[in-house]
């Protein structure tokens, strides 16, 4: 107990007396976590909603108004044949009004529509993306311009374009977060080790000293640690509290507006959950720095 | 109640038998070579009993400060044996390194104090190293700075004080848990002649309270003054050993000659040497 009083007096005459490094040494961690904590959510966001978009992918056929009910299960049978398809969905006239009503902003529109301009249709899953192209030719096997291979369809939903384009570039996004939140890590990772082997090798004749009357390794590591421990725990509550005033303050009010930001709201994304995980993870490695950087000066 | 045992250890140690017959300093055709090939250390063997105050000089590059490292196993021997109180210390682990140094005072010509802390504070680091408890600190600490002559100073920082002032605090920390041995590198390298002798008077002192001390020295007129036993090294060698009282005019004058050559010029007169003969060094 008395050496705990006195290491952690130690850590804080050094830091006392080192302030610039150990100020140095918190502002890199603080800096480090908001990045982090910026970086991660938005990531996990357009992961969730590449996710969602893949999830989508999907082709949809309109019939003609004329087709009878069994001719329409024999269809739904025949799109069921198709290989890599998942799912097979029939969507009546009524339920695509209904979501279309429920995907414009103006209900008014909808409401002035004396009669359902939309006809019935069957919305076809593939099991992957990539094989999307594969079904639609086997429904339309001389091309797209040519005769389906069922007549009651009537044409195909020009909808799986624009989803394909969003599934590449939400792809090429992810790909290009990734390798600048890995690159920000590990720059980070290493500022963070550069500013605590600054603020050691600064003090290596102390340690050198402190070996030459006989202190023992930890004796001379744990008040290092302590300090780690101090600086991993002010930078990490630094920047929580910057990224919290961040949250409510701007990105709370924008995702009411914005669908993109909403969506990181209620996804995978957890806000005090990530908070807590960013805290712990400064503490540790500026702790475990601290001791790992000081194991050179150590050596007897 | 870790420190008591350490305690118990320690003072336990000359109460064997086998210990307490041995020489403080043992070393046994000792050879030190550097990694780059150069020999620091040419099968030095050397003996220094308890309470001895030796002077170990020699020009730059002889070894002297080899040989100190080595006795705190700042480095270890490249063949031979070093001793201390008996033990091997080229056998022990790494994890005893601490407290063979615990139980050796050490004072540089740089005086090694922690900037970071007030001279009351370097001297109780030794002290809370060990484990000491408060009430043992604030007993020991004043005690030692008295000895020193710095109690009025315990408030001050190191860059607050003169060399000389700096050098008492370095002695009163290898000082304060009064190790058996003391070793002290050029402790008045950095200091002018008047405040050299101070420190020295305070080493001899210390080894007036049975504490062995080595010092190692450039400065000839203090080695003829204090007429203790002269170890010389040249080259890695043992060249000299004279043994306490019997240092007079002569041999000083013959002292002086070598230092000013940096190598034996002449007759040797009484010099015990040990095993390496004079020619060796022409």
């Amino acid at each position: 107990m008395g050496r705990l009083i006195f290491f952690i007096q130690e850590a804080a005459r050094a830091m006392r007396r080192n302030a610039a490094p150990s100020l140095a040494a918190i502002v890199t961690t603080a800096v480090t976590v908001i990045l982090l904590g910026v970086l991660i959510p938005i990531f996990q966001t357009a992961q969730a909603k590449s996710d969602e978009v893949r999830g989508q992918l999907n082709v949809q056929y309109a019939l003609f108004g004329d087709a009878t009910q069994a001719e329409t299960a024999a269809l739904g049978n025949e799109l069921r044949g198709i290989p890599h398809v998942a799912k097979v969905v029939y969507v009546t006239k009524a339920q695509a009004l209904k979501t279309l009503s429920g995907e414009l902003k103006d209900k008014s529109i909808v409401s002035e529509l004396k009669t359902n301009p939309l006809p019935n249709s069957f919305e076809v899953f593939a099991d992957d993306a990539g094989n999307l192209p594969g079904i639609r030719e086997a429904v339309y096997p001389n091309g797209p311009k040519g005769e389906p291979f069922n007549p009651i369809i009537a044409n195909e939903f020009d909808r799986q374009h624009s989803a394909q384009k969003i599934e590449q570039v939400t792809s090429a996004l992810k790909i290009v977060l990734t390798v600048i939140t890995a690159l920000l890590i590990i720059a980070s990772l290493m500022l963070i080790g550069n500013t605590i082997r600054l603020s050691i090798y600064t003090r290596r004749r102390e340690v050198e000293v402190m070996r030459l009357v006989g202190a023992t390794r930890w004796f001379i590591r744990w008040p290092f640690m302590l300090e780690g421990v101090v600086v991993g725990f002010a930078g990490g509550l630094a920047a929580i509290l910057i990224l919290w005033l961040g949250k409510i303050t701007i990105v709370d009010p924008l995702s009411e507006t914005f669908h993109f930001l909403e969506a990181q709201n209620d996804a995978s994304v957890n806000f005090p959950e990530l908070m807590v995980v960013l805290f712990a993870a400064a503490v540790i490695v500026s702790t475990l720095g601290s001791g790992l950087t000081l194991r050179r000066f150590l050596k007897v | 109640m870790a420190r008591a045992k350490k305690r118990q250890q320690r003072d336990d140690e000359p109460r064997r038998p086998r210990a307490r017959r041995a020489p403080i300093i043992e070393l046994n055709d000792v050879t030190k070579v550097y990694p780059g090939g150069h020999m620091a250390l040419d099968r030095v063997s050397l003996a220094i009993g308890r309470g001895e105050f030796v002077f170990l000089v020699g020009p730059t590059g002889c070894g002297k400060s080899t040989l100190i490292k080595m006795l705190i196993r700042e480095l270890d021997a490249t063949e031979g044996q070093v001793k201390i109180a008996g033990r091997d210390i080229g056998a022990l682990s790494e994890k005893k390194i601490p407290q063979l140094r615990r139980n050796i005072g050490t004072v540089f010509q740089d005086f090694k104090l922690l900037p970071n802390r007030t001279v009351y504070d370097n001297v109780a680091y030794a002290l809370q190293v060990i484990g000491a408890s408060r009430a043992e600190i604030r007993e020991q600490v004043p005690a030692t700075l008295r000895l020193v002559g710095l109690s009025t100073k315990l408030n001050s920082y190191p860059d607050q004080l003169s060399g000389g002032e700096q050098q008492r605090v370095s002695v009163a920390r290898a000082f304060v848990n009064h190790p058996p041995l003391l070793l002290a590198d050029e402790p008045s390298g950095n200091l002018d002649p008047v405040t050299s002798i101070g420190i020295m008077q305070l080493l001899y002192r210390i080894n007036k309270t049975g504490t062995t001390v080595v010092v190692v020295t450039h400065d000839r007129e203090m080695v003829d003054n204090m007429r203790r036993r002269v170890v010389e090294l040249y080259e890695g060698r043992v060249v000299r050993d004279e043994v306490s009282g019997g240092y007079t005019e002569e041999s000083t004058g013959e002292f002086g000659l070598r230092m000013q050559a940096g190598m034996g010029i002449g007759s040797e007169g009484e010099a015990r040497t040990n095993g390496h003969d004079h020619e060796h060094l022409v």
